[in-house]
């Protein structure tokens, strides 16, 4: 195992089990207000310290990583899916399907996606989670379906397609069964790093004000911290660690995956 | 194809896909839910006050006149007035904080490419060594640092810390101004650049003609920049094209952390005062912005790379 797996993969784990246990192992609610406590560093009470009307800033944490977690699997599910049967679908039917499919891929990658996820948050009155998906979802499938066209055009036309296709297979079983497993690696890499992207995605448009107002976001807390950069650095110091780590522990797993599942690498 | 049928061609389908963009746009923003008189009016208004507003912004009428109407606004009335500011027409409002984003933006590739390219020549030429190492390292931390988080770092060294920069928000101006928020949206491109042209560069130092050049007697430095790095650069500007859209998008969170006013800011403000025709105008902006950088990266390639000539 080589550095990037010995640090990414531990990175991973850590934001795995904080999105998995944190809520249950947080000490207080993210929203408990204790106007006693405001922007205080850390205490035997609050071990990370208080935030804004004196939250819990550990608290905020680990709820948050709830948040990055059931957002960016969930946003990443749906593009993966959806990019890979259009991406691919288009590229193995080919012909003119093909053509308009690659196009209209282009064109949705040329628009900044950022833009698009905010315009979808900004018009709904009080956004919720499944807003923030969805809006990350209508921009994410964009890059599966360029990673899935392209694998699909190598292999259309290799032996073993072709071999399928003389015994008599029909295309969906050629391309669910021998041409999609064949083209899985890039995509699981794609999605590796797609996780880590959607966990900014979201830190971002909170940052914006545009996240969930009801659940807690790392986004939210770096706002938070940039209002208060001066009293408070620690703040931001801390939402940044937590939303830094995380992606890179993505990249660095990912990065490593793309290694060890290309062959030709 | 000549040079200029391909440019016209090129200019027409830029013009085609921003238009295509900004009538999807106006599509999307009727659509959904949410009345611009609900948000334009305060409490107080009467349901008189509501109706009389909606016939001064015509959004009572059938919704292909509406789009006719945009139109035509679009072309000759300067995307017609803002539903906020009455007296200003969307184009100003887009044109005051356009050059704005501009420039950030300008900077960041500026910024960017000044770090990448001595770091990936650096890193290419000592493969193995720990300097590649760190060079590797460096580049996956700025590609992982997010901006929203270098920004507020870069504030507390660079203005709290050691008080060398102006702390930034609506006061600060001049080139200093810029210096961190360039730095901020340009980090994770740098880091990608380094990355992949460290790997162009290995790549085409294996070449033949670069044995030859080095055969010749060449000065290492001249086989390095005027043939290495010349041909490395065609995928560099491929990634950095690609990578440009989302810079422009990107730059809002910038904009917001140092207090630059920009098109990010004034899109997202204007969809939140349901402002449509600012709205449309920003989309516009963006779309215009990013087809004519796309047709500059073209252009750029013919340059670097005098086989690809624009007959493609």
């Amino acid at each position: 195992m080589n550095l990037r797996a010995r640090l990414g993969l531990p990175l991973v784990g850590l934001f795995t089990a904080m999105a998995l246990l944190g809520p249950s192992i947080s000490p207080r609610s993210p929203r408990a207000i204790d106007l006693a406590h405001v922007l205080e560093g850390p205490s035997s009470q609050h071990l990370l310290g208080t935030a804004d009307n004196g939250v819990d800033v550990l608290s905020v944490l680990l709820h948050g990583a709830r948040l990055a977690g059931v957002v960016s699997l969930t946003t990443v599910l749906i593009s993966l899916v959806v990019g890979t049967l259009l991406g691919g679908g288009a590229a193995f039917v080919g012909g003119r399907t093909g053509a308009v499919a690659a196009r209209v891929t282009d064109a949705a990658q040329s628009f900044p996606s950022v833009l698009v996820n905010m315009a979808v948050l900004a018009l709904v009155a009080r956004p919720g989670v499944l807003h923030l998906i969805a809006a990350l979802s209508i921009t994410g499938w964009v890059g599966y379906a360029r990673v899935a066209r392209a694998e699909v055009l190598r292999l259309r036309e290799r032996e073993f397609v072709t071999a399928a296709r003389a015994m008599g297979a029909l295309p969906g079983r050629i391309f669910f069964r021998h041409v999609l497993p064949n083209a899985s690696g890039p995509l699981v890499v794609q999605a590796t790093f797609g996780l880590g992207a959607v966990v900014l995605a979201e830190a971002s448009l909170s940052f914006l004000g545009l996240g969930p107002g009801a659940s807690a976001s790392w986004g939210a807390l770096l706002d938070q911290g940039t209002a208060h950069l001066l009293q408070a650095p620690r703040l931001a110091v801390t939402a940044g660690v937590a939303i830094t780590t995380t992606v890179l522990g993505f990249n660095l797993t990912g990065d490593w995956l793309r290694d060890k599942l290309d062959p030709r690498g | 194809m000549s040079p200029l049928a391909f440019l016209l061609r090129r200019v027409g389908a830029g013009a085609l896909t921003v238009l295509a963009v900004a009538s999807l746009s106006f599509v999307a923003i009727h659509a959904l839910p949410g009345d611009p008189a609900d948000v334009l009016l305060d409490e107080t208004a009467t349901p008189a006050d509501r109706l009389a507003l909606r016939t001064t912004l015509h959004l009572d009428d059938p919704l292909p006149v509406q789009y006719f109407r945009f139109l035509g606004d679009l072309f000759l009335r300067g995307m017609g007035p803002s539903f906020v500011h009455r007296d200003r027409t969307a184009f100003s409002e887009v044109a005051a904080v356009w050059p704005s984003t501009v420039a950030l933006a300008l900077c960041a590739v500026l910024v960017a490419w000044l770090i990448a390219i001595p770091l990936a020549m650096l890193a290419a030429t000592r493969p193995g060594t720990r300097t590649d190492a760190a060079v590797g390292v460096l580049s996956l931390l700025g590609m992982a640092l997010p901006s929203l988080w270098i920004g507020p770092m870069l504030v507390l060294l660079f203005c709290v810390a050691l008080p060398w920069l102006p702390f930034p928000g609506p006061d600060a101006s001049g080139p200093a101004s810029l210096v961190l928020p360039s730095l901020t949206l340009g980090a994770g491109l740098a880091g990608i650049l380094t990355r992949m042209g460290r790997g162009a560069l290995r790549e085409v130092l294996r070449e033949p003609y670069i044995a030859t050049a080095r055969a010749k007697g060449l000065r290492e430095s001249t086989v390095l920049v005027r043939h290495a790095l010349r041909t490395a650069l065609v995928p560099l500007l491929t990634v950095g094209g690609a990578q440009l859209s989302a810079l422009l998008g990107g730059a809002v969170v910038t904009e917001r952390i140092f207090e630059r006013p920009g098109l990010g800011l004034l899109f997202l403000e204007s969809l939140l005062r349901r402002d449509v025709p600012v709205v449309l105008a920003c989309v516009v902006a963006f779309g215009v912005t990013v087809a004519v950088i796309q047709l500059v990266i073209d252009l750029l390639y013919a340059a670097v790379d005098p086989r690809i000539r624009v007959s493609a």
